[in-house]
């Protein structure tokens, strides 16, 4: 559904800074990512289609 | 030594229909309420002989009502359920009310039965609207539109403390505790450039400091004086200025400070702060400071952040817990998890994310935000703020979190199932599920403290609950189990 965020992924780890990948071991820094990664992938899948005509219909009663 | 204390929590859901169907709010909500039979049972009414919404707690009945009696003549759903909670219609909204819980990890529980109700009565409400319908839930107070919606906290409080040291105390409470009870929100109300996101749903909805009203000129102290119990001992503190949490821990500590914190004040062991200058103020700063360490101006010319304030609460409350005035489990796991996320907000507020809503949230925009490249105001973001509080578990983006452990829990899916049938067992709740559930054809009506019985004589008899400490699984059950009808049970009651 989103080309734009495969993109963005790649670029994201290139700039993760070195001292950053000698205190958390790459394999679980990398885990992290595509856990991120496979959690957008379901947002994207769940989302509400037209979402952008849903939120504008979204009007509610007021209450307490 | 403090009187028990029991809290219970309302919630009025947002409620969206698309599709074919060409129902308002009102109706939707009463099909909604409807739906949700007790397997294919008849309704128990609510009882509304002892509702009282306009009695103000400053010691008068209010003279100009703007708030509607509740109306059954409209016909709308209005029901009592076995975990003895309140489902119903209120102001265009379905309304979830738990039972009487003795403490916060119970009313973690049912108020997470609460959710799955919905979800469920939901679910059976789209069976009876044309085919391409849909009902959706939300478990929020606000449409980013101008609308606000209640969750509403219930504590009973001895009517010997007084209700102007309450709100004095409790003020900078409700104030700061926004660090952990916001749920979150795109955007503002107040047409404000520099406030794409706060902490809370509700604040910028809050105008005055302390009033009667729930709908309009929203107090941050309420007066409501409708005690649902003895009123010559009680009160009942009607707390109107949360947010409806997904988050348990959230949920947990927003109960959880307070029910200590009120014995704190009920033995006068909180030492005095100042007040907030203008608390309704500092309740939107607050709620527009991501950082948590905006200084705010108290009313002796200092400052203290949301952090330095709640730091004092949790201070009084650790004392008082340590001089040996409260001992058990549930108090110590409350005052554990206060102290680690203060800690951690000192640190960085935002890592609070996986415990409290709007941090948990804002996480996940950022995320979305970033493999999107969208800007604040984007349509997409604000579908995402409002599909984290669906309450479908394979559509709602709080629940998926959950589902993949990115949020911590508290409670386990059991006890949640067993919730949404059975109630607590240790205050009046129980006796009122039981009796729903043994005796459904005799209860007639039913209310929080009361109980209204046809048993075929010629009268109705009403069985009057004014103590929610009474009425427990320990104090009835073994009047239930010996009983074989409700007119045994009445005559047994009676004798």
């Amino acid at each position: 559904m989103s080309d734009g965020g495969q993109v963005r992924k790649g670029g994201g780890s290139e700039q993760e800074p070195e001292e950053h990948v000698e205190e958390t071991p790459e394999s679980d820094a990398k885990d992290v990512l595509d856990d991120v990664d496979e959690l957008l992938d379901e947002i994207d899948d769940v989302l509400e289609e037209n979402a952008e005509e849903f939120v504008r219909g979204y009007v509610q009663k007021g209450g307490q | 030594m403090a009187t028990p204390k029991y809290v219970g929590v309302e919630t009025e859901f947002g409620i969206a229909i698309t599709g074919p169907s060409d129902v308002n709010p009102v109706v939707a909500s009463s099909l909604v309420v409807g739906a949700y039979r007790g397997r294919g049972r008849r309704d128990v009414r609510w009882d509304h002989s002892d509702e009282h919404p306009l009695r103000d707690a400053r010691g008068y009945e209010h003279p100009d009502p703007h708030e509607p009696f509740p109306d059954d003549d409209l016909g709308l759903a209005n029901t009592v359920l076995t975990n003895g909670a309140r489902f119903y219609v209120d102001h265009a909204h379905p309304e979830y009310a738990t039972p009487e819980c003795s403490n916060a990890r119970d009313l973690v529980i049912w108020d997470k039965a609460g959710e799955r109700i919905l979800e469920d009565a939901a679910a059976q409400a789209v069976t009876t609207l044309p085919p391409g319908s849909r009902v959706l839930i939300h478990k929020n107070n606000t449409d980013g539109k101008g609308a606000a919606y209640g969750t509403h906290e219930n504590y009973l409080v001895p009517r010997s403390v007084p209700f102007g040291r309450l709100t004095r105390q409790l003020l900078p409470f409700f104030v700061s505790r926004l660090v952990y009870v916001g749920a979150g929100r795109t955007g503002n109300e107040f047409d404000e450039v520099d406030v794409p996101y706060q902490l809370s749903q509700r604040a910028d909805f809050f105008e005055v400091e302390v009033g009667l009203e729930t709908t309009l000129k929203r107090p941050l102290m309420n007066t409501r004086d409708e005690p649902h119990a003895d009123p010559e001992l009680y009160r009942r503190l009607h707390v109107i200025n949360g947010d409806a949490n997904l988050c348990e821990v959230a949920t947990f500590l927003k109960v959880g400070t307070m029910l200590l914190l009120l014995d704190v004040i009920e033995d006068e062991a909180l030492p005095e702060l100042p007040g907030l200058a203008d608390p309704v103020r500092a309740f939107h700063r607050v709620s527009h400071d991501l950082t948590c360490a905006q200084p705010l101006r108290m009313d002796d010319g200092s400052r203290m952040t949301a952090l330095e304030i709640q730091w004092h609460y949790l201070d009084a409350c650790q004392r008082y817990v340590k001089e040996g005035n409260v001992d058990d489990v549930g108090t110590t796991a409350v005052l554990d998890r206060w102290e680690a996320v203060l800690t951690t907000a000192e640190r960085d507020p935002r890592a609070l994310d996986g415990q409290v809503d709007w941090a948990t949230k804002l996480a996940l925009l950022e995320s979305f935000r970033d493999r999107h490249d969208l800007d604040w105001g984007h349509d997409r973001l604000k579908m995402v703020d409002l599909q984290y509080h669906d309450v479908r578990q394979d559509k709602g983006l709080y629940q998926r979190l959950a589902a993949r452990g990115r949020v911590e829990r508290l409670i386990t899916d059991a006890e949640v199932d067993a919730a949404m049938t059975t109630p607590p067992e240790d205050t009046r709740a129980w006796f009122r599920g039981e009796c729903i559930r043994r005796f459904r054809d005799q209860v007639v009506a039913a209310g929080w403290d009361a109980l209204i019985f046809d048993v075929g004589r010629d009268a109705l008899q009403r069985v009057p609950m004014m103590e929610p400490g009474r009425g427990t699984r320990a104090m009835t059950a073994e009047l239930l189990d010996s009983v074989d009808s409700a007119a045994e049970l009445l005559d047994r009651l009676t004798s």
